[in-house]
């Protein structure tokens, strides 16, 4: 049994346009990893070039944030369910309207 | 207390409720786990929203930001637009909403009984297309003056000043407080005042996640993060998707009378999850949580009605929460 990743429209172009791919790996590192080397690229756009999670990238781990789980340390085991989101909690249109009214 | 100078007056001290059918059975001698919801939906405009709308406006014309006739201007997806226009309409300003157009029909019809203008970015072109039409408008306006829900501290304060206060008096027992994660501001105000209070509380947020037509951003640095964000305040975190949402919300009213918006059911899924925990580990738990709003601005969604798949459906690429 492998770990079922959930990957959102934006990086798709990474995975033959395909909305689940699957990986293993004990941890989230490790999966990633795993990703990268079926998928190449697909890391550079989760992790940042300092070896964090990107600011606007959240992974849930069973619907779950991993950033609560350890974050890149979280331990996984088979079977898990992961979903990859861009970083854009609920009134997503308000949020991008409201930062560019804003100037940002 | 049962008597108000005016609405306004009226905002918050809202009832917390026990939910002795969908709070979980524990063993026999094991410790209590019980939920309790605090009904938001009984504010001024029916939603958690008039508390931060009342603080944002009240800190506005105190700093002198706002002045007599001034027109607001505001990027919403709903409730807070429609506890802005109560609040403007009282204290005398314009309110002109940004918001997507993929939001519920009756949440325009509010809005606009309630006096406010509505300017529709396209839901079709994503963040994109929301992000030029803004622009535009801020160009146009310059006078126009943004309360800004996503960064204004006064949003978090609201909370921590009332929701926060509130809970504590009516549950001191209290051991984990649930919310929804949108601008953050109920998270992050009525957190950090339990946190000071009461060791060991657990804060616990629920973020709806939508169908795919909803996250239409074009990459990754396009995402947004709202700057009330702190995320030490929170100690977890849960994506709830629709079906379950729509699944919680159902048994609000079927089991215990409760008739809420969906981001309640978000929530609820959530508290839900901690409650189970709880049982699981044979720890007492008083896991307390908000009903955002009623379910009445979500009725012709039809998703109250048919199977699970029906209100999926019928709620995909809806902002629902």
């Amino acid at each position: 049994m492998a770990i079922e990743v959930r990957v959102p429209t934006i990086l798709r172009s990474y995975t033959g346009g395909a909305k689940t791919v699957e990986g293993s790996g004990a941890t989230l590192t490790a999966l990633i990893d795993d990703l990268d080397a079926k998928h190449n690229g697909l890391k550079g756009r989760l992790i940042t070039p300092e070896g964090g999670l990107h600011r606007f990238v959240n992974i849930y781990v069973n619907d779950e944030d991993v950033r609560f789980l350890g974050a890149l340390d979280a331990k996984l085991s088979d079977g898990d369910s992961i979903t990859i989101l861009p970083a854009v909690a609920g009134g997503a249109l308000g949020f991008a309207a409201a930062a560019a009214l804003l100037g940002r | 207390m049962a008597r108000y100078e005016s609405l306004l007056d009226a905002c918050g001290g809202t009832p917390l409720v026990g939910l002795p059918r969908l709070s979980p059975a524990v063993p026999e001698g094991a410790p209590p786990v019980r939920l309790w919801a605090k009904l938001e939906d009984r504010n001024p405009t029916g939603s958690i929203k008039d508390r931060p709308a009342l603080y944002m406006v009240r800190e506005a014309e105190e700093s002198g930001h706002l002045r007599p006739g001034d027109t607001i201007l505001e990027p919403t997806s709903g409730n807070t637009g429609i506890s802005l226009a109560m609040v403007a309409k009282l204290r005398g300003y314009r309110l002109v909403c940004v918001m997507p157009e993929n939001v519920s029909a009756e949440r325009v019809q509010l809005l606009r009984m309630y006096g406010a203008e509505i300017i529709f970015s396209p839901a079709a072109g994503g963040s994109n297309q929301a992000v030029a039409t803004a622009k535009q408008i801020a160009a146009e306006h310059p006078d126009w003056k943004m309360l800004f829900q996503y960064g204004n501290a006064a949003n978090a304060r609201a909370h921590f000043e009332t929701t926060g206060p509130e809970l504590l008096h009516d549950l001191p027992t209290i051991t984990h407080f649930v919310a929804g994660l949108g601008t953050t501001g109920t998270l992050m105000g009525t957190g950090r005042f339990l946190k000071e209070k009461v060791e060991g509380i657990q804060i616990v947020a629920a973020e709806p996640r939508y169908g795919e037509l909803v996250y239409g951003l074009r990459n990754i640095d396009e995402g947004y993060v709202p700057e009330l964000y702190d995320a030490s305040v929170l100690d977890r975190r849960f994506s709830v998707g629709t079906r379950d949402a729509v699944l919680r919300t159902r048994q609000l009213v079927e089991v215990e009378g409760i008739f809420a918006g969906f981001s309640s059911g978000a929530i609820l899924h959530a508290a839900l999850a901690v409650a189970h925990e709880a049982v699981k580990a044979g720890k007492r738990a008083d896991v307390a949580f908000v009903i955002a709003d009623g379910g009445w601005k979500y009725l012709s969604t039809g998703a109250y009605g048919g199977t699970l798949n029906d209100a999926e459906e019928a709620l995909e690429g809806q902002l629902w929460a």
